[in-house]
This record gives structure tokens, C-alpha cells and sequence, in this order.
């Protein structure tokens, strides 16, 4: 079958162009083209969304519970009833792990969300309104980002003690600077635009303007930035739990299973490996996935 | 900017205003610089309990307690306490360490060349391996050296730090018993750390040299380069690797930043008495004046850090000097 019959076309243009323009691609032909382009980035969303519907349905996927202590079984090597052997205090490290995917990806989702509508706002109203607004945001940012981000981190969980709500809060007012900065860029090269200019003309109110003009048009760097921030935050909570400052025992989260498994790593390094390939391997799929959407989203962000 | 008459203006002019706009960038940073001071503060500040309780236990004589917050001058009110610490901040003096008892400047600055010397040995092998790196995957653009090198560096920004120092570890000191377990005074105990380190620097400099060489390979002046007839070599050495340096320059000491938050991890694994661990140890022990005080050093060498790249940018590219 001749492809062009297959296609709707738009009739104007045949009538304008005469009938020798390529007719549009459906959305289906885009899709497959993108994803052909892409195919890494589309490998690491399947990855990502196995592990998101493992974390959703770890009681069903799981034989064993995560916290159920069995002395006897401590330290087993990995066998078929535990693939991945069992810990010190003989829980099943496959279970875990798997229970520890439902922290990190919450960790990398949540916080995230949370700083970036935190430093979209204030880029929104930074690079809007300008002036002294824009002054002040701007060097409270340049002072968030003079920190280095664990330490500051850091700071927050010693005045709130560790455990995981008070990972999502500081991971949640550490991380914005750098959202609201580009968020700025954004807003004060969309406010020159024409469209813009013809609302503000017309009287439209500025909330209206920065909601309906503006931020629409961030939004696909918004999905690129948050994308790239996930991992960087489930590094984070990672890194604070390796510390000691994050989550606490018993709770199965990956950088703590890695601390506590720490001791046995010569004697049986599986322990070790199993959580800390689990945090490379979202890591890895969500910068693969970053960088593919950033390819087909924002074209100005890949020419940086 | 206006002054679209610059490149006609002699050199003294150009180099007054290099000189105008460091001075610049200076001043800028001592707002930044009290503005860290004061979210510090007043983060440690709002700990629940009071700290002197925290610092003799719980069953001591309330007369005591007064007395010793009365020394610490922590009955005063918060801004006059605010005050104190920035003027004798200012004067070097970071107060003294609840648990151990000594000036925090004098501990930092013990801990301090541990760090150091720990942040340079990493970044000379993040530097060697992430720009070699970068300029083979660049010149075998899109063929399997190239994948393989970038694939390796995003195996490096996506490996958290104490993956790679564990497998290390397990290779190196256990297995193959190369290198030791921990430590930081011999030459040979540095080498493990410093690769833990560089790694995650490795992989985006090697990510930013290969974009950048990419991006210059396009320009006029390598077209003429080429055309004169020079080699493939001479090209890539003395006009395309010169300019594509100059971002990779100064993201070396933006990555200051992120290196100081990789020691705080390669310290405590590697049993390195560095900054670092002293920051985890004033968590463990809840030394609020250590905490503060490794904190605001370790921000300072951070804003240091910014204003060296941006001066070093405006000194090596002319072409960005009148737009800072």
C-alpha cells in the first residue's frame, strides 16, 4: 500500500503546495523515529519503569520480608532460595534490595519535585519582575550554591536528626538554586517574545501571563533538569545514609545496606555489590533517559 | 554591551578593566560569603536542646550549665551571638570545639593538608584521565573507541563515590594486596583514595572536553588551519585543543565543589583524617562549633574556587573579558 494513502493530509496545503509535499508524519511514525534515535533512552524507561512497578509491588514480587530477622540464616552464601544470600542478621538481600528501590525512587522523585517547584517559582518571579525581586532571589541562589551540596545536606539533618522525612526536607531546600537559575535564563528570554509583549498590551495580569505564556514554554526543560536532578538526589540520600546521617537502621535503604554490609566485604562482597550496582543501575537509566529526552525535547540544551 | 569600540582601545585599557571586573567579582562574593555565615548559623541555632546540656549530659547542676553559657557568651541574644562569631570569624577565629576542647581553627587547619593533598592527587588523575580521555573519543567521534570511553564516563558520574571505593578496595588492597586497606601517609595509600575521587571529576571532564573539541572542530579558524595544510596532529594541538580547554579550565575549579563533597566520603572510607571526616565526626558527637566551622571553610574554598575560574576564564579568552 502506497504510504501517502495511509496518511491524512492537509488539504489547504495540497491545494497551496500542489500534492508534492511530504505529507506529515503521524504521531505513531514520530514516536518510532524518536525512539529509533533514541533507543538507549528508551531501554533505560523500560528499565526504570520495571523497577518503579518492582518497588510498587515488592509485597507481591517478595517471598520474604525485608525487617524479619533469622539468626540462623545469617551471612548465607546466594542460592536458589536466596538469590542473592542473606545478610547479618539473615534477612534476604534480594528482598531488600528490592524494598530499597521504593526509598530511593521516592527520594529521587519527591525532593526533587518539591525543590524544583520551589526554584521554578522563584526563577519565575526572578526573571519576570527583575529588579530588586530578581537581585535578592538571585544572591540568596549564588549563596545555596556556594555550599557543597552534602554538606549543607548535612547541616540540615545534624539540626533535624536523621531518618527519611528529614532527607525529603533537606533534600528538598538544598537543591532549587540551580533550578531557579535556569528557570531565570528561560523567563527572560520568553518575556522579550512578542506573545508576551501582545498580553502585557492587552492588560493581561502578570500571573496570568507567567502562568499561561510563560511557564508552559520552560516545561520541557523543566522535564529534561528534572530528569538529571533524580539521580544526583538518590546519590544524595544514598551518600547520608553511608554516613550515618540519613536513613536509619532498620529501614532498607540501599546506602544503608551498603554501610552495614561494609564489614563483610571481603568475606562476602555480594552484600556489598548488590545494592550498590542497584543504585548505579537507576542512576545510570535515568541519566541515559535525561540525556534522550533532553535530544528530543530541547534542542538549545544539547547544542550547550 | 555599549562599548562596541573596545578592540580598538589599547591594551592598558583592556587590562584595567580585566583588573575592574576581578575587583568586581570580589566584592560580590563577600555578601555571598556573610550570607553563608548567617544560614549556617542560624541552621545550627535552631537545634531542639540546648547545647551546653549536650555538651556535659544530662545530670548536671543547672548553676554549672549557666555558668558555662554565660563563658560561651550563648545568653546573649542570637544576633549579638551573630555578631561575635562574624567578627571573630573575621580574625580567624572559629570558637572552640565542645568535645575536644581546642580552637576549631587550629583543628581545621591540622585536618586541612590531609584534604588538600588528598583534592590534588584526585584532581591530577581526573584531569589526566578525563581529558585524554575526552580528546580520543572526540577525534574517533561516533566509532567504538568513542563509545566506549563516554559510555566509561557515565559509568563514572553514575557510580556513587563508596561504590567505587569498596570495589576498589576488594580489588586492589584485598585480592590483589597492591595497595593498603586505609591510611594516608605513604604515597602507595594515597593512590586508592585519589582514584576515588577523580573518578566522578574523570567522567564529566572527559564529557565536556570531547563536547567542546566537537564544537570547535566546526569553527572558520580550523577550516583555515586545515586548508593551509597542516596535519590532523598540528591542527588538534595548537588550535583546536587551546580553545577547547578554556571552559574545561575553569570547570576544574567549579568542580572544587563537588570534589570537598567526595572527600567528606573518600575521608571516612579510607580512614583519611581530612575535612571531611571531621564534619562527620562533629555530626557523631554533635560538636556544633566543629560542624560550623568545617562548614564555612570548607564554603570559602568553594566561593574561592568560583572566583579563580571566572578570573581565570577572563584571563586566558580575551573575547569574554568586556562582557563579565
Amino acid at each position: 500500500m502506497n504510504k501517502k494513502d495511509n496518511i491524512k493530509t492537509d488539504p489547504v496545503k495540497e491545494q497551496i503546495f500542489g500534492s508534492e509535499i511530504e505529507p506529515e508524519e503521524s504521531f505513531i511514525e514520530k514516536l518510532k523515529n524518536i525512539i529509533s534515535q533514541n533507543r538507549l533512552a528508551f531501554f533505560s524507561l523500560i528499565v526504570i519503569i520495571l523497577i518503579i512497578l518492582c518497588a510498587i509491588f515488592a509485597d507481591i514480587v517478595c517471598v520474604y520480608n525485608p525487617y524479619t530477622q533469622s539468626l540462623k540464616d545469617r551471612l548465607l552464601a546466594p542460592s536458589f532460595a536466596h538469590p542473592l544470600g542473606t545478610d547479618e542478621l539473615g534477612r534476604d538481600t534480594l528482598t531488600r534490595v528490592i524494598y530499597g528501590a521504593r526509598i530511593s525512587l521516592t527520594i529521587g522523585l519527591i525532593p526533587t519535585f518539591i525543590s524544583m517547584t520551589i526554584g521554578t517559582v522563584l526563577g519565575l518571579i526572578a526573571g519576570y519582575f527583575g529588579g530588586k525581586i530578581d537581585f535578592a532571589i538571585m544572591r540568596l541562589a549564588d549563596i545555596m550554591l556556594a555550599f557543597p551540596s552534602l554538606l549543607l545536606a548535612m547541616v540540615v539533618m545534624y539540626t533535624m536528626g536523621g531518618g527519611l522525612i528529614n532527607i525529603f526536607i533537606a533534600l528538598s531546600l538544598v537543591n532549587w538554586a540551580s533550578t531557579s537559575r535556569v528557570v531565570r535564563s528561560e523567563t527572560l528570554s520568553l518575556s522579550k517574545k512578542e506573545y508576551v509583549e501582545a498580553a502585557k498590551s492587552m492588560g493581561v495580569n502578570n500571573a496570568t501571563i507567567i502562568f499561561r505564556h510563560i511557564l508552559p514554554n520552560c516545561i520541557p526543560t523543566l522535564v529534561v533538569l528534572f530528569t538529571l536532578s533524580i539521580p544526583s538526589a538518590i546519590l544524595s540520600e544514598s551518600s547520608l545514609s553511608f554516613l550515618g546521617v540519613g536513613a536509619q537502621p532498620p529501614t532498607a535503604s540501599w546506602g544503608l545496606m551498603v554501610v552495614s554490609a561494609k564489614k563483610y566485604l571481603f568475606t562476602q562482597p555480594v552484600l556489598v555489590l548488590a545494592p550498590a550496582i542497584a543504585i548505579m543501575i537507576v542512576v545510570l537509566a535515568f541519566n541515559f533517559l535525561g540525556d534522550g529526552l533532553r535530544d528530543v525535547l530541547d534542542p538549545y540544551l544539547k547544542e550547550q | 554591551m555599549e562599548r562596541d569600540i573596545a578592540p580598538f582601545l589599547n591594551g592598558d585599557f583592556l587590562e584595567a578593566e580585566l583588573f575592574k571586573n576581578i575587583l568586581k567579582r570580589v566584592l560580590v562574593s563577600i555578601p555571598v560569603l556573610i550570607g553563608v555565615v548567617l544560614i549556617i548559623f542560624i541552621m545550627l541555632r535552631v537545634v531542639p536542646g540546648d547545647p551546653v546540656t549536650t555538651m556535659l549530659g544530662e545530670h548536671v547542676n543547672q548553676t554549672v550549665i549557666d555558668k558555662i553559657s554565660k563563658e560561651m557568651g550563648l545568653d546573649k541574644p542570637l544576633y549579638m551571638q551573630f555578631f561575635t562569631y562574624i567578627s571573630h570569624a573575621i580574625r580567624g577565629d572559629f570558637g572552640t570545639s565542645y568535645r575536644l576542647n581546642r580552637n576549631v581553627t587550629g583543628i581545621i587547619l591540622d585536618a586541612f593538608p590531609n584534604t588538600v593533598r588528598l583534592a590534588i592527587c584526585a584532581a591530577i588523575v581526573s584531569w589526566i584521565v578525563g581529558i585524554v580521555a575526552g580528546i580520543f573519543a572526540a577525534v574517533n567521534k561516533n566509532n567504538i573507541l568513542d563509545r566506549l570511553f563516554m559510555g566509561s564516563a557515565l559509568l563514572g558520574v553514575s557510580m556513587p563515590v563508596f561504590m567505587v571505593a569498596l570495589v576498589l578496595q576488594y580489588l586492589f588492597a584485598y585480592k590483589l594486596k597492591i595497595f593498603p586497606v586505609s591510611g594516608y601517609e605513604s604515597a602507595a595509600a594515597m593512590v586508592l583514595p585519589s582514584i576515588v575521587l577523580g573518578w566522578n571529576s574523570a567522567g564529566s571532564i572527559a564529557r565536556m572536553t570531547r563536547s567542546n573539541i566537537l564544537e570547535v572542530m566546526q569553527e572558520d579558524y580550523i577550516r583555515t588551519a586545515r586548508a593551509k595544510g597542516l596535519l590532523e596532529f598540528a591542527v588538534m594541538k595548537s588550535h583546536a585543543l587551546k580553545n577547547a580547554m578554556l571552559p574545561v579550565v575553569t570547570m576544574m575549579a567549579l568542580q572544587i565543589s563537588s570534589m570537598l563533597s567526595g572527600a567528606v566520603i573518600t575521608e571516612n572510607i579510607f580512614g583519611i583524617p581530612g575535612i571531611g571526616r571531621l564534619a562527620v565526626n562533629a555530626i557523631e558527637t554533635r560538636d556544633m562549633p566543629l560542624l560550623q566551622g568545617t562548614v564555612i571553610f570548607t564554603t570559602i574554598l568553594v566561593i574561592l574556587g568560583n572566583l579563580i575560574a571566572d578570573s581565570l576564564y577572563s584571563i586566558l579568552d580575551p573575547r569574554i573579558r568586556k562582557e563579565i
